[in-house]
């Protein structure tokens, strides 16, 4: 059973329920990532881009623990979160290279994608900024009598702004249906975790407000399925939020203009050892899901799939111009299409 | 005809919104069992119980972002920030969050929000308590700005910033809360958000204002010898030149008088586009009233003198009436 006979976020989304689709869409994230960085190579993406090599076992993990109908926010290191929400790989690869074929038509680029299909708000720019958003979606699906909950996604940086600890603090005291899900890549932009933070896990800030603070292996797509399943539960019970600190690191540097120079020797390798493709990969081995060698043969076709979406990117259109003055406000061109969520 | 006080307009839009669509909530700092601290909010929380209005902790990033995620996902949250400083450090959440979430959606999502703040000079609350920072809110594309100037006006148009689609932001001028005024509430009256009003026509000069400096504009022009039209723009952005131009096309003069530093102020736009729009029209070169650029001082003797006063007001617009040339401002006379 895989996706490929069905190519919407919706259906890529629940295809994840599926042990095999899990190991294939994490092979597809670090090959998206791995094909942006090229497309930037080759002349066809603009700004910056902020990878996340590495952290495939989060996104998928995270996005097989959730139903399409709760609401997730997400910072600019987000493409992996996308694909794995269901936001297809031309969608994501479009977005980033600014054609009308992107998720957000080309206006957002890649620090901002979206799909309220499945849930995902556009992903943020700045650090700190989705977790009050995920208070409030919290407290509106509440409010209309909704089974729902939120979910932040945010790094170790996300930790010592502000927003962090109104957030967590804000949910707590009004026992908010909220996941806040921190990734440790170990890195805040180009800075080592140790100069910015003193303390080592981001989860025992979760006790100054009063809830579950809760680490986990990141690179095990399974454990994080595991906690986010018993903070997801906790939510929909109403019995309040949970701070999840997915402990992972991130391949690259911060963005594309960073070589990483700052990284101690053998740190990357050390992690390379873990890689979560490959942790997954081999359990599969076990359980008899995935053949022995049958990895490689998973990697060729999820190869040529993403390099047929970058086809299908560099055949679509520019955004016309008239998108300038499209979605400023209600009455500019383009109109008022407001997404119900849960109607 | 009810005489009451402004600060009801504000407390009986909210109450007739909360009345008409399940969707509005109300939040802020002591919103809810407090009743407010201009006492806007009083009984909101026993009408409509504590999951529609919400006191929240201090903390104004956090209940700043939970409206603008409340907004996309369904709610009409109406924010309270206390005084309209208090924004600065939830700035990013209305102006780089709020703001874009439409534009990034390609239209898909929106954020009917509103921002309601107390905000202004006159009352001795000193520099950090005491602007109106519109200028903030009008140079970001996607939100909207009103400014209220009376009973009529305050329910009117926060009755249509909560109907609008859009992140709206309401400055209340407080100086005016406690001023009382004769107005019968019709629940179905709304000002469209864009649409200015003329609130005293004439024929020599247009004297383009709004919010606490409507009265003084009003005040100015009763006591003035040129026959003064005075304009209340209510919406600074998107701002009403429709209006503003047929005033001025019959008029040949332009005042704008603001609330604002000099360097910022909305009348640099109204001014520019009139200038380039209709500088055929103009007898006079346009003429900006606004604070000067400086802090609000706290002194009744500082207070009193740095906001421009009818008296002041007058004299400005005699002299742009009388030579057609625009008169410096006192501080500029004074150095």
């Amino acid at each position: 059973m895989t996706i490929s006979n069905s190519n919407s976020p919706i259906a890529r989304r629940e295809a994840l329920q599926d042990r095999l689709e899990q190991l294939t869409r994490m092979i597809e994230i670090r090959f998206v990532e791995d094909r942006i960085q090229k497309l930037f190579a080759e002349g066809h993406i603009r700004g910056s881009t902020h990878l996340a090599s590495g952290q495939e076992a989060v996104s998928v993990g995270i996005a097989r623990s959730i139903d399409p109908d709760d609401i997730v926010t997400c910072t600019y290191r987000g493409h992996g979160h996308a694909l794995a929400l269901g936001v297809t790989p031309e969608g994501v690869i479009g977005e980033i290279c600014g054609r009308v074929i992107g998720c957000a038509g080309g206006l957002g680029g890649s620090m901002h994608l979206v799909e309220p299909e499945v849930g995902l708000l556009p992903t943020a720019a700045i650090i700190g900024a989705g977790l009050p958003i995920a208070c409030g979606a919290a407290m509106a699906a509440r409010a209309r009598g909704k089974d729902r909950v939120a979910v932040s996604i945010f790094g170790d940086g996300s930790a010592n702004i502000g927003a962090f600890h109104e957030s967590l603090n804000f949910a707590a005291i009004r026992k908010l249906p909220v996941v806040f899900v921190c990734e440790n890549n170990l890195y805040g932009e180009y800075t080592r975790i140790e100069l910015s933070t003193p303390v080592e896990d981001i989860a025992v800030r979760a006790a100054s407000y009063n809830m579950p603070g809760v680490i986990v292996d990141g690179q095990d797509v399974d454990k994080v399925a595991e906690a986010m399943g018993v903070a997801v539960a906790r939510a929909r019970r109403g019995e309040g939020p949970t701070l999840i600190e997915m402990k992972t690191y991130r391949y690259s540097g911060h963005s594309r203009s960073d070589p990483a120079t700052y990284r101690p020797a053998g740190e990357l390798d050390a992690w390379l050892k873990r890689d979560p493709i490959d942790i997954l990969a081999d359990r599969l081995v076990s359980e008899s899901i995935l053949a022995p060698g049958g990895l490689d043969q998973l990697k060729a076709e999820t190869r040529d799939a993403v390099e047929r979406a970058t086809g299908q990117v560099l055949d679509s259109a520019a955004p016309d111009l008239g998108e300038i003055l499209s979605h400023v406000s209600a009455s500019s061109a383009g109109g008022d299409q407001r997404w119900h969520f849960w109607p | 005809m009810a005489k009451i006080w402004i600060r009801q307009a504000v407390l009986k839009a909210l109450d007739d919104a909360m009345t008409d669509d399940p969707s509005v909530i109300v939040m802020g700092e002591d919103v809810a069992v407090a009743g407010g601290p201009f006492k806007v909010t009083e009984g909101l929380l026993a009408s409509h119980g504590p999951e529609r209005v919400i006191d929240t902790p201090i903390s104004e990033m956090a209940f700043m972002g939970a409206a603008v995620g409340a907004a996309v996902c369904g709610l009409k949250p109406v924010v309270e920030m206390m005084f309209i400083e208090f924004i600065g450090v939830a700035l990013d959440q209305l102006t780089t969050q709020a703001a874009t979430m439409r534009y990034l959606s390609r239209g898909r999502l929106t954020t009917p929000l509103v921002v309601r703040a107390s905000a202004g000079a006159g009352q001795g609350f000193g520099c950090q308590h005491s602007q109106m920072l519109d200028h903030w809110f009008r140079g970001t594309p996607g939100l909207k700005v009103a400014v209220t100037s009376n009973a009529r006006t305050t329910y009117g148009l926060l009755r249509s910033a909560i109907e609008d689609p859009d992140p709206v932001v309401i400055l209340e001028p407080r100086v005016l809360y406690a001023e009382r005024e004769e107005y019968e509430f019709d629940r179905d009256y709304r000002i469209p958000l864009g649409q200015a009003e003329i609130a005293r026509p004439g024929t020599d000069v247009t004297l383009v204002t709004c919010g606490a400096m409507r009265r003084v504009a009003l005040a100015a022009a009763e006591a003035s010898s040129a026959n003064v039209e005075v304009i209340d723009l209510l919406t600074l952005w998107p701002w009403d030149r429709k209006t503003v131009m047929e005033s001025v096309a019959r008029t040949g003069r332009l005042v704008t008088l603001e609330e604002a530093p000099a360097g910022s102020g909305w009348g640099g736009d109204v001014v520019s586009s009139i200038a380039v729009e209709a500088f055929g029209k103009l007898k006079a070169a346009p003429h900006r009233i606004t604070l000067p650029d400086a802090p609000v001082p706290y002194s009744g003797a500082l207070e009193a003198r740095f906001l421009p006063s009818p008296a002041y007001v007058a004299e400005q617009v005699a002299a742009l009436v009388s030579t057609n040339k625009p008169p410096l401002p006192w501080w500029r006379n004074a150095a």
